[in-house]
């Protein structure tokens, strides 16, 4: 199926300003297809992000936009999606962005269940500051604040999420982007917290520290890892431990959304208490 | 020079990295922001190469940064940070922390503007902000001068029990490359040797830290940390005497260019003082006695020396990186209280968000205190489009 991806697009700020081969292009895409499928218009759409090279994303995008501070993305989004809670607010971030100096607001956003949509690009490095590790970089990779390898253990995003309580998360990867588009389309639909983590290819500044200097190369460990999660299950803990799930993780319909929860304490309470 | 230093071309974050190994700093907590991240970059890999017997920790903020390095520094640590901007801003409730809690924390800081809307070029704005934390602040005029300036922090602010923090101007000095004299080891350890913190977190001897204080003790914490300040003025000046006999080198408050007889001045931090030294050069070979100062100290406010330097009368300019919204540049206000009765001061405001102060803006400026144009009760933006 072709996409019209130019009436989400502004042209006038091309050329990006992203690596060639950057994974960050996918999600884009991606995003782009899920708009199109929900036949979500540009005007009631906004697209909020922090700082790094994921979030210079918004700025290529024709819907509204705001570009934050770093970290901080997520409580942006909240203040707009409680005012204006019948219009969609995405968050677009990376790894860092999201997980470290942001990490707070990530996980008391999906406790509240607000219906946003936070797409995390994980590259598993911060690209834009030049290649220091992250939350998320693997156990002994190496990058420039760590060049004999890393020493912190790394998030498990989707289980994070999870047991933060949001109620839609799922995991894609670059390497198949119509799969991708496909859990994103998910988690826009959904009403409530909705997580989906990109695992994506930095290889300018992880790829080129971890022999994967090639776009090509970082994108094939990352496919080469990928697995259902049925797949993922079956195996033994060491096969385990090479690959990584990718599918719809946990969904759960059932929770009342915060911004509805909100208007049924108001409508109650005015019912009570007339004026 | 010392003879056994070694002449290396480095930029401004290298030498703050090199000056932060050099003083066997124990503990460094960051976190990446441009234009700050090669600093900790260079930091994480002397660490990880054992040149530094030290413990880095990336975390995850700025504001977890400088609490780490309130709590290494409470065990006795020597330790240091970074950051820029945001980063600084971040920060800003930790540098409060710090001051109270009289921890030397040294902290470089590059300066970058701040947001809303982005950019990553320089002016003063972010450490301006904070000129009210009780940090000590020396703004660097070259690469050299970054180096100097942080073992001179970290041995004033130990002395002091304040916190101090090093100022370099965003890619002018972080990025660019000069000539810069990497003093022998033993050299450093005779200026700056080991800390001894009087008080500290041991387990041998227990002390309770961050208690509450009620109104019969709390303004007399405050009082001292003033006195600190002041008698940290002097420290200073008898530190910056030991420093220069061991390497040749000046650190003062103020430096001067062709002051003396000046019938016009302007002042300004960091490296736009190059600007206006030439822009002197030019107005003199016209007959203009005018003259530069680069205020290298700012906190503590170095009042008495701007006073002596500054020639009776002669009107001086002073030009702000950065404002004070609803009032006018933070140096030049200060400045002119500073000046009451001794010389007029006008205050301008030029090179927000990474503007250049060429020799052509300093001139600009000199001829507006020349011909009368600069109005001394506003600000006198430079350059601007209206
Ligand atoms: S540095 Fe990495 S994340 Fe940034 S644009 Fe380049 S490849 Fe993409």
């Amino acid at each position: 199926m072709s996409v019209d991806y130019m009436p989400y697009v502004r042209e006038e700020k091309l050329p990006h300003m992203w690596c060639p081969g950057c994974g960050i292009g996918v999600v884009m895409k991606s995003m782009i297809k899920a708009f199109e499928d929900l036949e979500w218009e540009p005007e009631d759409t906004a697209v909020i992000s922090g700082i790094g090279c994921t979030s210079r994303l918004p700025g290529y995008m024709k819907v509204n936009t705001l570009h934050t501070t770093h970290g901080r993305a997520i409580s942006f989004a909240t203040g707009i999606k409680m005012h204006r809670s019948d219009k969609h607010v995405v968050v677009i971030s990376g790894d860092g962005d999201a997980s470290a100096i942001g990490g707070n607001h990530l996980i008391h956003a999906a406790r509240r269940n607000i219906d946003l949509t936070v797409i995390v690009n994980n590259n598993h490095i911060y690209g834009m500051t030049g290649g220091q590790y992250s939350p998320t970089t693997p156990l002994g990779a190496k990058a420039s604040t760590a060049p004999y390898g890393n020493l912190e253990p790394a998030f498990d995003l989707v289980k994070l999420l999870i047991g933060a309580g949001a109620t839609f998360v799922a995991r894609g990867h670059v390497g198949n982007g119509r799969q991708l588009a496909s859990f994103i389309r998910k988690a826009f639909a959904h009403k409530g917290f909705s997580f989906v983590e990109v695992v994506s290819n930095c290889h300018t500044q992880f790829g080129r520290r971890n022999k994967m200097a090639d776009p090509m190369n970082m994108v094939n460990w990352i496919s080469d890892r990928a697995v259902s999660q049925k797949k993922w299950e079956n195996m033994s803990a060491a096969d385990q431990e090479k690959h990584f799930p990718v599918g719809v993780m946990f969904e759960d319909t059932e929770q009342a959304e915060y911004c509805e929860r909100y208007e049924k304490l108001i409508a109650k309470l005015r019912e009570e208490q007339p004026a | 020079m010392n003879a056994a230093s070694e002449r290396v071309a480095i930029t401004g974050n290298q030498a703050l990295a090199h000056a932060v190994r050099l003083a066997r700093t124990e503990v460094i907590a960051a976190y990446p922001i441009t234009p700050q991240t090669s600093v900790v970059e260079e930091i994480a890999g002397f660490c990880a190469d054992g040149l530094m017997n030290a413990r880095f920790i990336q975390t995850e903020s700025e504001h977890s940064s400088m609490s780490a390095c309130i709590g290494a520094s409470m065990t006795g640590a020597r330790a240091f940070t970074a950051t820029s901007s945001q980063g600084l801003a971040l920060m800003h409730e930790m540098l409060h922390w710090a001051t109270g809690a009289r921890t030397p924390v040294v902290l470089g800081e590059v300066n970058r503007s701040l947001a809303a809307p982005w950019t990553i070029l320089t002016d003063q704005s972010d450490s301006m902000a904070q000129r009210d934390t009780g940090w000590m602040q020396f703004y660097a005029g070259s690469n050299q001068e970054v180096f100097d300036s942080t073992l001179l922090a970290f041995k004033v602010a130990e002395q002091a029990l304040l916190p101090a923090m090093v100022v370099l101007d965003a890619f002018v000095l972080s990025h660019c490359v000069e000539g810069v004299e990497l003093p022998p080891q033993p050299l450093i350890d005779e200026f700056l040797p080991r800390r001894e913190a009087e008080i500290s977190l041991d387990p041998d001897d227990p002390h309770a830290f961050g208690g509450m204080m009620f109104p019969d003790s709390f303004m007399e914490q405050r009082y001292k940390i003033q006195r600190a300040m002041e008698t940290a003025g002097g420290m200073i000046v008898e530190h910056a005497a030991a420093w220069h006999e061991l390497t040749g080198r000046e650190l003062k408050p103020l430096h001067e260019y062709r002051v003396e007889d000046a019938e016009i001045v302007a002042l300004c931090l960091g490296t736009a003082y190059g600007s206006f030294c030439a822009a002197v050069d030019e107005l003199r070979g016209r007959g203009v006695r005018a003259g530069a100062v680069r205020m290298w100290q700012y906190r503590p406010f170095p009042a008495r020396p701007l006073r002596e330097i500054i020639p009776a009368g002669a009107p001086l300019a002073v030009v702000d990186r950065a404002v004070s919204f609803g009032h006018g540049g933070p140096v030049a206000g200060e400045a002119k209280a500073a000046l009451d009765g001794h010389a007029p001061v006008c205050g301008f405001v030029a090179g927000l968000g990474g503007r250049e102060i060429l020799p052509e803006t300093a001139a600009g400026i000199f001829h507006a205190l020349l011909e009368n144009t600069a109005e001394p009760d506003r600000i006198n933006w430079v350059e601007v489009r209206e």
